[in-house]
């Protein structure tokens, strides 16, 4: 799959022709697991279940499990959401499937 | 000039604002009327999204109820923002390939089954209803204070102006309306927390003010303003506010409803069908959620600060002192506030034991009764403090100028209006178009679907305005409800329609089904049928209730049995046809999206 990316990269005149829809949808899936896994480990794990091992790092009064519960979750999410945007938007042209 | 006409020239001028802005848009292009969004920049489309999402629950009632929790009900926060990362990567790009309009249509279609259309249709019905109840909640409270009237007399005048400003409805299209109301909530939001952040930590930025210090009690040096809470709350018998009281499993089902149903509410999806471009879609939700998190990241300020003051202000020497008096109450300036809010029947107190002063504390706490006992307390005097009403309080209880208590006034009013008036004109449309036209009656006229339309709005508000003046819970609990249906019955269908290519329409139709009805079914089990108080059959506590999980977080395990339900009976049923599997195919990769010009 990687040397396909390269390779597409290396020609973009060629993009047309060479759609790998099926490759460009599993890069997508894979995308969406990493995303998703960050997205889970910060809301339930670092705010909820994990919260008791992070209990030693202080932060304003309290620690770092109740910082990731009330405000750090939201800026993980965001900064996922726009790598997402980012990313994705640079495979559509890597495989060639990007709107006209 | 007193505080009432200062509230009403803040509310009357930012709807002028509205108004305004709806009638020169209006004159400018027609087109931008009927699709709002299309040809918008991303920016300027997450900024109206986020006005169009943010309602009463998040501006009037949040902050409220973290403040009274503290760290358990870090779930809202959590939830209704990390819905926007499902929405980014689970659903936004592929309903916007998709190209259709609503949601119901695409459900209809990739389950090439007009059923699975009505029943859509049905969830997303039963889900806004429940949401309007919790916004009628929040109007109730915004109207009650502004108007200073009781709080039903409040709800009633209420629902009669979200009524005529549904009907008027064409300002709802208006990107650049909602572009205002944003402004208009997000600094009444922001500007008096800026200003108790400064009084008590001297830090400009609530959100970073919430980890500062401010001055211990008793004025010996400087402590961590959270640790002051934990101190003061714990004094008074009450739960610490850092720590964490409830059972991790109804936390992470609760945080995890929120976040699924905000994946899956009608209202916030459409916005993603019309902007421009696939690409768009992706970049609109991260905007959306940059200005949702202005207010987000505020609120946990808000909550903490408020709580501070108001313990401060009913022990004014500390935890350790002597109690406010009755007299320091309805005399001294700092405490006007309880007596304009003590007209809505919101907020009471009295002195039981006829000291002269008013007591506060948690006489739940058996830890407390040997205090209280030695003191001659006969129970907590201040009797009624309903966390609806923390925010629109906040700046009167931190004595702000007037002018700010009145952009409070009209912050909270845009947002209970925007949301309510929207969700009408969502449901209105679901009843006329898609239920009747699009299935009983289809050759129905215009004029009858529109009166149809009209009908469905005045039942909707009619039925929203009875339950919410006996409402199942505070705004943000009432709409979390909705946030769990709309979770366990339309997200997990409109994921499997772009995730898998098994998943037929037999399969759709019964997990919809076998969600939405556990979950309604649970609900109205502990809130009361219908949620008519008094019929329920089970405690709404988590030791009580039939699962040990609490009603508001039922909505994950909803979704849960959705997937599974609708993934076995599609194996066990016929492969879904070629055309369809084509269709989703085309619905994953972006290009050719706009296809009726380049195809």
């Amino acid at each position: 799959m990687a040397d396909n990316t390269t390779n597409l990269k290396d020609v973009p005149q060629a993009k047309k022709a060479a759609q790998d829809e099926a490759g460009y949808w599993a890069a997508n899936v894979r995308m969406i697991y990493w995303s998703l896994a960050i997205w889970a480990t910060v809301s339930f794990g670092f705010g909820i279940l994990l919260r008791p091992l992070l209990k030693g790092i202080e932060v304003g009064g309290t620690d770092l499990g109740f910082w990731f519960a009330q405000q750090g979750s939201i800026l993980v999410f965001l900064g996922l959401i726009f790598f997402y945007a980012w990313r994705m938007n640079k495979l559509d042209k890597q495989y060639g499937v990007e709107e006209d | 000039m007193d505080q009432f006409t200062l509230n009403l020239l803040f509310v009357g001028a930012s709807f002028a604002l509205y108004i305004g802005i709806a009638v020169w848009a209006r004159a400018g292009s027609t087109s931008e009327f009927y699709a709002a969004g299309r040809g918008v920049h991303p920016v300027t489309n997450g900024m109206a999204t986020a006005a169009d999402w943010m309602s009463a629950a998040s501006f009037i009632s949040m902050a409220g109820l973290i403040a009274f929790t503290g760290y358990d009900n870090s779930s809202f926060l959590m939830g209704w923002t990390g819905g926007y990362v499902l929405l980014a990567l689970l659903l936004a790009p592929y309903l916007r390939k998709f190209g259709k309009f609503t949601v119901s249509e695409f459900i209809g279609d990739r389950f090439y089954s007009p059923t699975a259309r009505l029943v859509a249709v049905i969830c997303l019905i039963v889900a806004s209803v429940t949401y309007v109840i919790g916004q009628m909640t929040g109007v109730g409270v915004a109207f009650g204070r502004f108007l200073e009237i009781s709080n039903t007399a409040g709800l009633l005048i209420g629902a009669c102006v979200v009524f005529a400003y549904a009907v008027f409805g064409g300002m709802k299209g208006v990107t650049y309306t909602q572009v205002a109301q944003y402004c208009v909530l997000i600094l009444a939001y922001t500007i008096p927390a800026v200003f108790i952040s400064l009084q008590l930590t001297g830090t400009p930025i609530p959100a970073l003010g919430l980890f500062s210090s401010v001055e211990a009690s008793g004025g010996e040096g400087s402590v961590y303003l959270l640790t002051k809470l934990d101190e003061i709350v714990t004094d008074l018998g009450f739960a610490s506010y850092t720590e964490a009281h409830k059972d991790n499993l109804n936390m992470v089902l609760f945080t995890l409803s929120l976040m699924i149903g905000t994946a899956g509410l009608p209202h916030v999806i459409m916005r993603f069908f019309t902007v421009p471009k696939v690409s768009d879609a992706r970049w609109s939700a991260g905007w959306t959620l940059v200005f949702i998190a202005l207010l987000y990241l505020t609120a946990p300020a808000v909550g903490a600060m408020a709580r501070l003051n108001i313990t401060d202000l009913m022990w004014p020497n500390g935890t350790s002192g002597e109690a406010v008096s009755v007299e320091q109450i309805e005399t001294q300036d700092e405490y006007a506030w309880m007596l304009t809010w003590q007209k809505t029947g919101l907020l009471d107190w009295e002195d039981k034991n006829g000291d002269g002063k008013i007591q506060y504390y948690n006489d739940k706490s058996e830890a407390m009764a040997a205090t209280a006992a030695a003191n001659g307390w006969e129970g907590n005097e201040l009797t009624k403090f309903n966390r609806d009403i923390l925010v629109l309080a906040n700046p009167e209880i931190a004595n702000l100028p007037g002018w700010v208590i009145g952009l409070v006034a009209a912050g909270g009013l845009a947002a209970a209006l925007s949301t309510a008036a929207g969700l009408l004109l969502a449901i209105s449309s679901a009843v006329s178009h898609d239920l009747l036209k699009g299935q009983l009656t289809p050759n129905m006229s215009e004029k009858a679907e529109l009166m149809s339309a009209r009908g469905a709005m005045a039942i909707a508000i009619a039925v929203a305005t009875y339950l919410g003046l006996n409402p199942p819970g505070f705004a943000a609990q009432t709409v979390a409800l909705a946030f769990g249906l709309a979770a366990a019955s339309i997200f997990p269908a409109l994921m499997m329609g772009i995730f898998s290519k098994r998943v037929n329409n037999v399969g759709a139709v019964a997990g919809m089904l076998s969600g939405l009805i556990f979950t309604l079914i649970y609900i109205f089990l502990h809130k009361g049928w219908f949620f008519v108080a008094g019929t329920n059959s089970f405690p709404d506590t988590v030791d009580g209730s039939l699962f040990g999980i609490q009603s508001t977080a039922i909505g994950a395990i909803g979704a849960i049995i959705n997937f599974a339900v609708a993934y076995g009976v599609s194996l066990a049923t016929a492969d879904t046809p070629q055309e369809i599997k084509d269709l989703v195919e085309s619905v994953r990769v972006p290009a050719g999206a706009g296809a009726a010009v380049d195809h």
